[in-house]
């Protein structure tokens, strides 16, 4: 039967019931259908508040088991045995043959005190003890099966005992009118449907609530990765500071742009192989402005705008090596160089964000490239209070506002300062940055006026990005070993949040 | 940066005082070294060779101190110890002086011409009545090898040796020899090595990555006494004869070195710093040194310098507002004697010791003033001139295509620039030619993966793909990044080139997917389809079949855009996808951004 057509049939049966309630399993009896299918009707009525009451009562009740089945209508074995025992006995092997479950029926004749065995004779013959006998057993049986309460406890464990009988514990319903109920259920709508506001239907309808305590969809979508959402977030950052982008499409860079214009001298650790990648093709510029050559050789070497030089014989060979560039301030070498042979000198912010190389070991932290910021500002007297202050804006707006400076050393810079913040997160002090005043023996042979000094500072990318994801393998952010996923639940980045 | 690891109650005994961790930790940042790692030799043993190693090691606490790179004369105890008793004013800065011999006749070393092809370069000082302790000894080694590691730039511009004077006999020779000609015993052996028999013998130990400096040099560098006696053989390792004792009162010390200025900055540094412990403080005695052409040359040379700066200056470049009297009193806390010489013009003039060697500049004083003065004092001001934001174009464009990109339902990748040889050539299906023609190529990469910098991305997209196999499909990646070509034309011989690249990789290619996704493009690039042949000039793109051996033939198409070929999509040749161990097809698409802006 349908499941509505279920419906209708148990309302309607609550609805004419004398008793004022119907038993689920005389319904399924009546109606003969599974008691399930009644349960389920049941189940589906409920889901319409107050239409009917259902009380779930839990009966037990015996009945027999396969083996008493046929016991009831074949005799218990102890029975059949005695029935089986001719008056002058039998002997005890040919017994067994006679009926079945001969052995069991034995041994309970024999307690039953049913037969004897005459051990007088050889060999020994089976008879029977009493004249007739009555089958309680199967009366018994016969009684459980009728669904009579009469039967005490004491036979039913035996009978229990002997597999006979069992216990089966039996469902059932009380089913009688609820408050709300009705022989007609109009079934709620799952969901409001372009046709229902076409004809108005929707407002006599009822409408299934939604679950709220389930996740929505996952749905297909796009999105960028975490990294590059943070080198967004830094762009922002510049660009509402007034900061222009350099242009650093150049990740092949000579030796001199590199190192040598910023007055980092040619046997510095930096310019190892260890650290530095070198090229092999195109391994050579030889491009330069010849002028400010010498004048970066002179300042190396011999010194001059009032500084000692270092004091070495610089080679050409060794600034023509190409490399790849191993910071973006060879970028903001060549913007100064550039801005110097502008007249008159006009102040100037810029930026840069890109991927700088070193060769490295790799490890957890660090990787053959990564993505430097840099910030320079370069103006008539700039000073160091200057760069502090620019600085302190800067990590505000990355959400940082506790800053400390300490000093430390950079060949390019002088004052140079290493730069921490106070990590709420993490609740300690973290380098966050590197900054300083650019000396004059990098900045004069560009042609820079004496006055005009520049600041700049650099922190990389990934580093506040994986402790802004709480990721502690820099291989899991960065490279085709990622797992898609974290790009997939990655979040907007809101670095001052 | 170097660290000295330095014994907490001895750095304390010589500061005179003690500091919690806390207060010794905001010293040391207030004056520009790092209190790195509290340990001690036990903790350090055992963190790096077990705790089996370590048992019955010292307890005593260690600060590893972090020195910045210029500072030579922080390297040891002695250094860091006077120079923060000048900073916290508890003394003066000492005067280092050159002090003849008593019986008025220096000791000589003679330079050899055969040296100049070697190590050019020889210093000597002698430092008398000094006295040794354990302690002392400890530190006089340790400052040597840590000079040797930083300005010597691991013995190759500087080597040390230092030796037992009284053991020796003057005049001495340096000399280069033919190593077969080299013998003696050398430091804690107690036989008598060849040089060659010595090469051989630091093969495996501390001493074997010295060994190249000279291995294939024709002669060795050698110094000897009057005797024949081997003091040395620089940069590798000193004689027995002379080595330093506790018992030793007055050390002779020769530098040899192929740079000059770094020879003089060591030798200075190493008796300025170790003439504390002698009998008159401060005084070194110097050694003549005679070069290959007859002259001769004094040395320690002990330079003091004299820098004039004025208070305005300073107060320029830093930003604060000091008076040349307080200029000069702070400047002295940082070792550089100063005083107000020009009152009117608020002059001062500052000495400079031969411990300052990183002050080359009159803007390295500007630091110290600005130490001294404390960085935490500084008033945070800002640049006061107004400058206009701006962006490059091929960034304004690659951030505004990259959202599009994910508008598209498409997932930003980030793969390296660096690469292998196979994974843009043999693995795509090009030939190493091609590889050899187009790719920058790196010198000494230290493993594969960086053998060149990458002309593509569909092969780093390919390689995110075989990362994420498990993850759901379809994939649909992509990538606005730089890829780097040779360019003959350009400066450096290379130029970078902006490009896009997508792929979609499910159970069928999804050409139409990467069709659809190049139309969306020239869509919002302003770029009108035309079926028409031939195209009309202008902003009008097609697509025309070509063959690529990275893609499956007959499923290849040029991307023709302004009348120029942008790019090429396709469905990529399954023996690519096999090299990528990809297991779905992929249909990709890369295209030149350089003709967008």
């Amino acid at each position: 039967m349908p499941e509505e057509n279920l419906q209708d049939a148990l309302l309607k049966q609550v609805d004419e019931c004398k008793e004022g309630f119907v038993d689920s399993n005389q319904l399924a009896a009546s109606l003969n259908v599974d008691h399930q299918s009644i349960v389920g009707t049941i189940k589906s009525i409920q889901c319409f508040d107050g239409v009917i009451d259902a009380v779930l009562k839990s009966i037990t009740k015996w009945e027999l088991t396969q083996e008493g089945k046929q016991m009831a209508e074949n005799g218990s074995y102890e029975y059949n045995l005695y029935n089986a025992i001719p008056d002058d006995g039998i002997t005890q092997a040919e017994l067994m043959k006679k009926v079945p479950n001969a052995k069991i029926g034995f041994s309970k004749a024999m307690s039953n005190r049913w037969l004897k065995v005459d051990k007088t004779s050889k060999p020994p013959v089976v008879k029977k003890q009493v004249e007739n006998v009555k089958d309680e057993v199967k009366n018994l049986i016969l009684m459980v099966q009728s669904g009579s309460m009469d039967v005490s406890d004491k036979s039913l464990n035996e009978l229990k005992k002997r597999k006979i009988v069992q216990q089966t514990s039996l469902k059932s319903y009380t089913i009688s009118k609820g408050p709300e109920f009705k022989l007609v259920l109009e079934k709620p709508e799952t969901d409001l449907t372009s046709q229902m506001l076409h004809d108005d239907s929707w407002k006599s309808k009822t409408f299934k609530d939604y679950n709220f305590n389930s996740l929505g969809q996952i749905l297909p979508s796009g999105h960028l990765h975490p990294l590059l959402k943070v080198r967004s977030a830094y762009r922002d950052i510049f660009l509402e500071m007034g900061f222009s982008e350099m242009p650093t499409n150049s990740f092949v860079e000579s030796s001199f742009w590199n190192f040598d214009t910023l007055f980092q001298p040619q046997q510095h650790p930096a310019r190892d192989a260890h650290d530095t990648f070198f090229l092999s093709d195109p391994a050579t510029t030889e491009d330069f402005p010849a002028d400010y050559v010498e004048r970066v050789k002179n300042v190396h070497s011999h010194g001059g705008y009032g500084s000692q030089g270092y004091g070495y014989d610089w080679k050409i060979d060794e600034a023509q090596k190409n490399i790849l560039r191993t910071h973006t301030t060879a970028v903001s070498a060549r913007m100064l160089y550039k801005i110097a042979q502008e007249k008159p000198f006009k102040p100037v912010k810029f930026f840069s964000i890109d991927r700088v190389f070193r060769n490295e070991t790799l490890d957890a932290t660090h990787l053959a490239e990564f993505h430097q910021v840099e910030g320079v500002v370069a103006d008539r007297s700039v000073t160091l209070a200057d760069l502090m202050g620019i600085l302190k804006e800067f990590f505000h707006k990355l959400g940082i506002d506790n800053l400390r400076f300490k000093p430390a050393y950079n060949p390019y810079t002088e004052p140079s300062m290493e730069i921490f913040g106070f990590h709420a997160g993490l609740n300690k002090w973290v380098e966050i940055g590197n900054s300083g005043v650019f000396r004059p023996e990098m900045l004069r042979p560009m042609g820079l006026p004496e006055d005009v000094n520049v600041i700049a500072w650099g922190l990389s990318v990934e580093r506040p990005t994986m402790i802004k994801l709480g990721i502690d393998n820099i291989r899991d952010l960065c490279g085709h070993k990622i797992d898609l996923q974290m790009v997939y639940d990655s979040p907007i980045c809101r670095m001052d949040m | 940066m170097p660290t000295v690891g330095i014994k907490r109650d001895e750095l304390f005994d010589a500061l005179g005082r003690k500091y919690t961790e806390e207060e010794f930790d905001k010293l040391c940042f207030e004056f520009g070294v790092e209190l790195d790692e509290v340990t001690s030799e036990k903790q350090q043993v055992a963190k790096e060779q077990g705790k089996e190693k370590a048992k019955g090691l010292s307890d005593d606490v260690i600060y590893k101190i972090d020195i910045p790179a210029n500072r030579y004369d922080l390297l040891c105890l002695e250094g860091l110890v006077h120079s923060l008793r000048v900073f916290l004013k508890d003394i003066t800065a000492p005067q280092f002086k050159l002090k003849e011999p008593e019986n008025g006749v220096r000791q000589k070393l003679i330079v050899k011409p055969s040296t100049q092809q070697v190590r050019p370069v020889a210093v000597c000082a002698v430092l008398r009545n000094i006295t040794i302790t354990q302690q002392v000894y400890d530190s006089f080694i340790d400052l040597q090898d840590k000079l040797h590691q930083n300005i010597g730039r691991r013995r190759t511009l500087v080597s040390i040796g230092t030796h037992d004077l009284d053991t020796i006999q003057g005049p001495f020779v340096y000399d280069a020899q033919v190593p077969s000609d080299i013998k003696f015993v050398a430091l804690n052996q107690t036989e008598e090595f060849t040089a060659p028999q010595l090469m051989e013998l630091y093969k495996e130990s501390h001493l074997k990555s010295y060994l190249p400096i000279i291995q294939d040099k024709e002669k060795y560098p050698i110094i000897y006494d009057s005797n024949g006696v081997v003091l040395s053989m620089p940069p590798i390792i000193n004689g027995d004869h002379s080595k330093i004792k506790l018992s030793t009162k007055n050390i002779f010390i020769e530098i040899t070195a192929t740079d000059e200025k770094k020879a003089n900055v060591t030798l200075d540094t190493i008796v300025s710093l170790f003439s504390y412990h002698c009998a008159e403080q401060f005084l070194i005695e110097p050694v003549d040194v005679e070069q290959v052409d007859g002259t001769v040359i004094t040395t320690p040379k002990l330079p003091y310098r004299v820098e004039k700066v004025t208070a305005e200056y300073l107060n320029k470049k830093i930003g604060i507002e000091v008076t040349a009297d307080v200029v000069a009193d702070i400047l002295t806390k940082m070792c550089l004697d100063s005083e107000v010489s020009d009152v009117q013009k608020g002059e001062i003039t500052v000495t400079i010791p031969p411990t300052r060697s990183d002050i080359l500049h009159t803007c390295d004083i500007v630091e110290d003033v600005a130490i001294a003065y404390g960085y935490d004092n500084i008033v945070r001001t800002l640049p006061r001139s107004a400058t206009i934001g701006a962006q490059q174009l091929s960034m304004k464009l690659s951030e505004r295509l990259r959202k599009e990109m994910a508008g598209s339902g498409f997932t930003e990748a980030l793969t390296f620039s660096l690469c292998s040889y196979d994974d843009c050539g043999s693995k795509m299906g090009i030939s190493e030619q091609v590889v050899q023609q187009t790719a920058v190529k790196i010198s000494n990469p230290k493993t594969v993966e960086f053998q060149i910098v990458r002309t593509a991305l569909v092969p780093g997209l390919l390689k995110t793909i075989a990362s994420n196999r498990n993850m759901p499909l379809p994939l649909k990646l992509f990538e606005v990044q730089e890829v780097v070509v040779k360019d003959a034309t350009k400066e450096t011989g290379a130029r970078n080139e902006r490009h896009l690249s997508a792929v979609h990789y499910n159970k069928t290619p999804g050409f139409e997917v990467i069709h659809g996704l190049v139309d969306r493009l020239m869509q919002i690039l302003e770029i009108k389809w035309s079926s028409k042949k031939p195209c009309p000039e202008g902003k009008y793109y097609y697509l025309e079949k070509t063959e690529d051996p990275s893609y499956f033939p007959g499923r290849c198409a040029n991307i023709v855009a302004c009348g120029k070929v942008i790019g090429k999509l396709g469905a990529i040749h399954p023996k690519v996808l096999s090299n990528f161990d990809l297991t779905c097809p992929v249909a990709a698409v890369e295209i030149n951004l350089e003709h967008f802006y």
